[in-house]
Parts: structure tokens; C-alpha cells; sequence
């Protein structure tokens, strides 16, 4: 038999039965959908911290002070507080290839505008961390080495801190804030950055001078986390070596001692960000798949019970001279194209839902060709293999037996 | 010329109960191109698993059975497939048409089983010819639901001949028809035969037995007479002699 007419035959068989074959369908429908969405929605995660990888530079690097473990409690990176401004000002100073420093001291403070009032990130730094964080303005714009070095009240301010306070970004600008009763005028708006790789919203802050933030507001004399950018071209992990050394030396550590301060790059953070994501795509698409393989099983089952019905069919059909391959075949398309159709529809749907996902949710979703090809495949593999004991049973039917099956 | 049939010591024995079963125990029969056979018989007699064999539907247990000059006893259900869609055309009691699938479609079947395929158009023209042959031309986009017992058996002779067979294979192929309608099938059997074709014809009523050439009655597993038709019945005549349809 031609395969166009096997193929004929066989839209002809489903159709007949149309709501049974779109029930049979909705198993592959649903893992097709589940699985391009899965590992698009994963691989929107992983898109976005590349991006950002992007915006924040991949040419920075960290370092933070060494965690304060007391009793078997961890404070995390930079609670001990063993770096100092003087460390800053050494790395700027003597190591090569350093293109900016930037000391940052970090604290959540109230800050109030007339009756408005706000919860939110101060962070205090120098003014080359604009450079380094390659943080653009909407308004206004940073503020400069002389306002550190004079102690400045001056501030810059995230897009959403902006909103919230005073409605607009235009209106923030030179206005007053006061934090803890300290007043700061606004000179920038910073354009917004979305939330960072662990979910923080990086618009919501306030950036004053650090010298300000740690005399006038938090009272602090050491500083959690140094940053650091490297010249274009010049190799990152040298500088974290240099860096690290000088460090070593300057806190006159012990060669067998752990070091007291961390450093981190920029793209160890992000792996370490997407590592996770990575994972939950996996996951989440293997998940997927399952149901893909309990879609099949449904398409087996149908076909077992349109084997049966049609008995008599294939009785007359291997009376006339069909071979048991032209019914493997016959019934083997039907399964296919019932997989396959399903597998179509499930695209279309898996489309559909990222629309509506990224819609109505931040979440952004990134469809690949790849899992797209993939379930395809996998649907169409899933229709020859669960077809295929059907499709064999319908063939090895003895004809006589069949045709006088009522 | 090769007869169209040649049994020779033909036996089937089913090993299914406890105690096999021989349903045929040696049977021999020529048939000869042009022959209008009838094979008559109780039921157990041997007849149904007889026209089996014939029909290349089933294989016998020993003993040689030539089909147009071939022996096909030991041949592979593959190749027995394609002997009947060549060489067999089947007439069943219950017409067995596929159901849903027009008149014309229904006789197309076995154009699509050839292993040399025709093209779409000529199957089409081919079917269209073979509903004509057989009187049902303007019923071609009909499904056998909308046709009466007479038109779907009509449709199931226009299918059993599209492909040329040497020997047209009918089981009571009257049984389910009223007697009017029994004689116009009737009729189209003696005229096809009339114009060479070969036809086995299993029944058990005497009076359309009478319409072929030849009797063979069965009887466990054997044949019991073989004997030529001295009065045979003519389906052309009989319908002249029958009021009109649906008659006064």
C-alpha cells in the first residue's frame, strides 16, 4: 500500500472517532506543552543571569570580608569585618591592571520625604562604582570623588525607590531625603536593572558617598565587600591572585592560615546562580517527559481497543490481499499521526503559555529550538513504540477468525 | 490450459480439543477454467474449512492444492496474501464491506493491496467500470448503510472482480437476501461465467445450487457426489417470469 494512502486511511480513522483521538491526544498535548515550557521558563532563568552577567560586567570581581563563625553560626560573607578602607585604597594603588575600586558598605535605613516615607537599601560607595557596575542615569547623574572626599550629602536613587517616594523619577530629582535624620539631596536617577541573580530587586536603593554612609548614617569603621574591576583585555584571574596576595600580606597572614577575606568573580557568581537553574531545568524537564510516556500509553491503550473494534475490518482487509505488514503499517501511521498531531498542538500550547506566562508574571521565558525538536521527536517516538504492540496484534490476526468476529 | 483448481488428497485436521478434529480427510477435485461449481453440505460436512483452503485464507494439514498452475499448500502467509488479492475474488454471506467507506472506495480496496499500484485516477475509472458491470454505477458515492442487502452484495461482486481474479470464491452469497433479490445475484453469477469467470459457490439450498453447472455435496470431510446440473436454472428467465418489483 502507498504511505499517502496509508496516511489517508488513517486521518480517515481518526477522524471518525474525533473526540476519543483529541482525548488520546491530550496526554502527548499536555507533556509536549509541559515540556517546552519547563525548559523554556528554565531557560529564561539562565538568559537572565547572563544577561545581567552582561550588564553588571563580567570584568568585576569581589572581594569580600572573611565570615564571623561564633559558636557554629555562619554570618556569611563579609560579617567579620577584616577589610578595611586602607585595603581598598592599597589595591587601587598597587596592583596593575585594575581599572576601578570601589569600597561598599551596605545597611537597611528608612528614608522619609515629607510624609513619605520608604524601607530600603543604602548603599555607600565611591564614585567609580557607577563605572564599575556599569550603571547608567535617567536623570541627573553620579556623584564624584571630591563629594566622597567631602563627605557629601549628596545621593543617587533607584528607579523603584524613586517611584515610591515620589511617584516619578523626574520628581525625585533634587529633592531631599532623610535618612536616619540625615538629609541627602538626590543629583541622579539611576536606570533600572531588574532584580539580580538571587531574586533582589537592584532599582530598590539609595547610593550615597561611602564616607557619608559610614560616618553620618551607619557608624561603621570596617567595610564587608570591595569591588573591583579589571581593564579590558587584561586576565581576571591574575588580578584575583595579585589581589589576593596583597591582601594576605597586609592582614600579615600565615601562609597555612585561611585567608579572612573571600573573592569571588563575577562569572563564579553567576555559575553559581545558573548551577541551580540548571538543575530545576533537568528536573523539570524529565518530569515533563514522564508525562509524555503516560501520553503514550494512553495512545496504546486506545489502539488496543480500536484493534478490537475493528477486527472484522482487518479481517476483510487480509482477506483481500493485504499483507500483515500493510495493517502494522495502517494501524502504526494511526498511532503515529495521533502522537504526532498531539505533539504539534502540544508546540502550539507550550507558545501560548509562555505568552500568557511572560504576560502576567516577570518570569521570562526563552523557547529554544532545541526542546521544541526534541519533544517532536519524542512524541513520534513515543507513537511507534506504544503503537507498535497494537499495531502487531492487528496484523497477526488470523483472517478467518477475524472476519467472523462479531 | 492448467485447470484453475487441482486438490489432491486433500486433508485439514485441527488439533484443538482433546481430540483432533479432521474436517477434511482426502479430498481430490479438479476444476476447470469456465466451470460454475456449487458445494453443497450440512454444516460440520467440511465445506466452510474446504472453501478456507480454497480461498488461500488457510493452509491444509497435507495433501497438494494447485491454484492457476501454482502450488500453494506450503506457501508463506505473505505470499498467500497476495495469491488472493491476484487470484481470488470473495462473495461472503454478509458482504462484508467496510462500513462508512462509499460504494466506490469499498470496490478500490484491493487496488491498493497490489504490489504494483495503480494510479489514483485509474483505480478510480476501474471501480467506476466494475460498479457498471454489476448494475450499481449511480450508487458509487453511497455507504453500504444507504444501499439494501441486493445493492452491497452487487458492491462486494464489483470489489471481488477488480483485479481480474481467476476464480470468484462466493459463501452463500444468497443467504441473506430475499428470493427476488437472490435470483438477480444469481443472475449476475451465470452472466459473469457466461463471460469466462470461474466460480465457487458454496450454499446449502438446493434450488440456487440449481443455477450452476456442477454439484459437489460434502459430507465428513469427504466428497460424497460430484454430478453436472441436468436442469439448470436460468436467473433471466425466472426474473421475466416474477411479477415487477414491489408488484401488483
Amino acid at each position: 500500500m502507498r504511505l499517502q494512502t496509508s496516511f489517508r486511511t488513517a486521518f480517515r480513522a481518526l477522524l471518525r472517532n474525533k473526540l476519543r483521538s483529541l482525548l488520546t491526544a491530550l496526554g502527548i498535548i499536555i507533556g509536549v506543552a509541559a515540556v517546552i515550557a519547563m525548559v523554556g521558563i528554565g531557560n529564561g532563568a539562565k538568559k537572565q543571569v547572563e544577561d545581567q552577567v552582561a550588564s553588571m560586567g563580567d570584568n568585576a570581581l569581589m572581594v569580600f570580608s572573611g565570615s564571623s563563625s561564633r559558636g557554629g553560626m555562619s554570618g556569611g560573607f563579609g560579617s567579620a569585618g577584616t577589610l578595611t578602607l586602607e585595603d581598598a585604597f592599597a589595591i587601587k594603588r598597587e596592583i596593575p591592571g585594575v581599572q576601578g575600586v570601589t569600597p561598599e558598605v551596605e545597611g537597611s535605613a528608612r528614608i522619609s520625604s515629607g510624609n513619605q516615607n520608604w524601607f530600603t537599601r543604602l548603599n555607600g560607595v565611591d564614585a567609580d562604582y557607577f563605572s564599575i557596575r556599569m550603571w547608567s542615569f535617567t536623570h541627573g547623574g553620579p556623584f564624584e570623588e571630591r563629594d566622597v572626599k567631602a563627605y557629601a550629602k549628596v545621593a543617587v536613587i533607584g528607579k523603584t525607590t524613586a517611584l515610591e517616594m515620589f511617584g516619578s523619577e523626574e520628581e525625585a530629582l533634587g529633592k531631599i531625603v532623610r535618612v536616619r535624620n540625615v538629609p541627602f539631596t538626590i543629583i541622579g536617577v539611576l536606570a533600572p536593572k531588574g532584580a539580580s541573580f538571587f531574586g533582589r530587586d537592584q532599582d530598590d536603593t539609595l547610593v550615597v558617598p561611602y564616607t557619608s554612609a559610614m560616618k553620618r548614617v551607619l557608624g561603621v569603621k570596617t567595610i564587608p565587600r570591595i569591588t573591583v574591576s579589571v581593564e579590558r583585555g587584561k586576565s581576571v584571574a591574575m588580578v584575583v591572585e595579585q589581589v589576593s596576595n596583597l591582601l594576605s600580606q597586609r592582614h600579615r597572614l600565615p601562609g597555612d592560615r585561611e585567608p579572612d577575606f573571600s573573592i569571588r568573580t563575577q562569572e563564579e557568581l553567576a555559575n553559581m546562580a545558573t548551577a541551580t537553574s540548571k538543575t530545576m531545568t533537568t528536573l523539570l524537564g524529565f518530569v515533563a517527559s514522564i508525562s509524555l510516556i503516560v501520553g503514550g500509553i494512553g495512545i496504546m491503550n486506545i489502539m488496543l481497543v480500536s484493534v478490537t473494534e475493528r477486527t472484522r475490518e482487518i479481517g476483510i482487509r487480509l482477506a483481500i490481499g493485504a499483507r500483515g505488514s500493510d495493517i502494522l503499517v495502517q494501524f502504526l501511521i494511526e498511532a503515529v499521526t495521533l502522537s504526532l498531531l498531539g505533539g504539534m498542538i502540544g508546540i502550539g500550547l507550550a507558545f501560548l503559555a509562555a505568552t500568557l506566562i511572560m504576560r502576567f508574571s516577570p518570569m521570562p521565558v526563552y523557547i529554544t529550538a532545541g526542546p521544541v525538536l526534541y519533544s517532536f521527536a519524542f512524541s513520534a517516538a513515543v507513537g511507534i513504540l506504544f503503537g507498535f504492540y497494537p499495531a502487531r496484534k492487528a496484523a497477526s490476526l488470523d483472517p478467518i477468525e477475524a472476519l467472523r468476529y462479531e | 490450459m492448467a485447470p484453475i483448481i487441482e486438490l489432491e488428497d486433500l486433508h485439514k485436521t485441527y488439533e484443538s480439543g482433546e481430540e483432533p478434529v479432521h474436517a477434511v480427510r482426502g479430498v481430490s477435485l479438479t476444476i476447470s477454467r469456465g466451470e460454475f461449481v456449487a458445494v453443497m453440505g450440512t454444516s460440520g460436512s467440511g465445506k466452510s474449512t474446504l472453501m478456507n483452503i480454497l480461498g488461500c485464507l488457510d493452509r491444509p494439514t497435507s495433501g497438494g492444492y494447485r491454484l492457476d498452475g501454482i502450488q500453494v499448500s506450503t506457501l508463506p502467509r505473505d505470499q498467500l496474501s497476495d495469491l488472493r488479492n491476484r487470484k481470488i475474488g470473495f462473495v461472503f454471506q454478509n458482504f462484508n464491506l467496510l462500513s462508512r467507506t462509499s460504494a466506490v472506495e469499498n470496490v478500490e480496496l484491493p487496488m491498493l493491496y497490489r504490489r504494483t499500484p495503480l494510479s489514483a485516477a485509474e483505480q478510480r475509472r476501474k471501480a467506476l467500470q466494475s460498479l457498471e458491470m454489476v448494475g450499481i454505477g449511480k450508487r458509487a458515492g453511497h455507504t453500504p448503510n444507504q444501499l439494501s442487502g441486493g445493492q452491497q452484495q452487487r458492491v462486494a461482486i464489483a470489489r471481488s472482480l477488480i483485479n481480474d481474479p481467476v476464480l470468484l470464491l462466493a459463501d452463500e452469497p444468497t443467504g441473506n437476501l430475499d428470493s427476488r433479490t437472490s435470483i438477480e445475484i444469481l443472475g449476475i453469477f451465470q452472466r459473469l461465467n457466461d463471460e469466462g469467470i470461474t466460480i465457487l459457490m458454496v450454499t446449502h439450498e438446493p434450488e440456487v445450487a440449481n443455477h450452476a453447472k456442477r454439484i459437489i455435496v460434502m459430507r465428513d470431510g469427504r466428497i460424497r457426489t460430484d454430478n453436472l446440473v441436468a436442469n439448470r436454472l436460468n436467473a433471466a428467465a425466472e426474473l421475466g417470469r416474477l411479477p415487477a418489483e414491489g408488484g401488483a
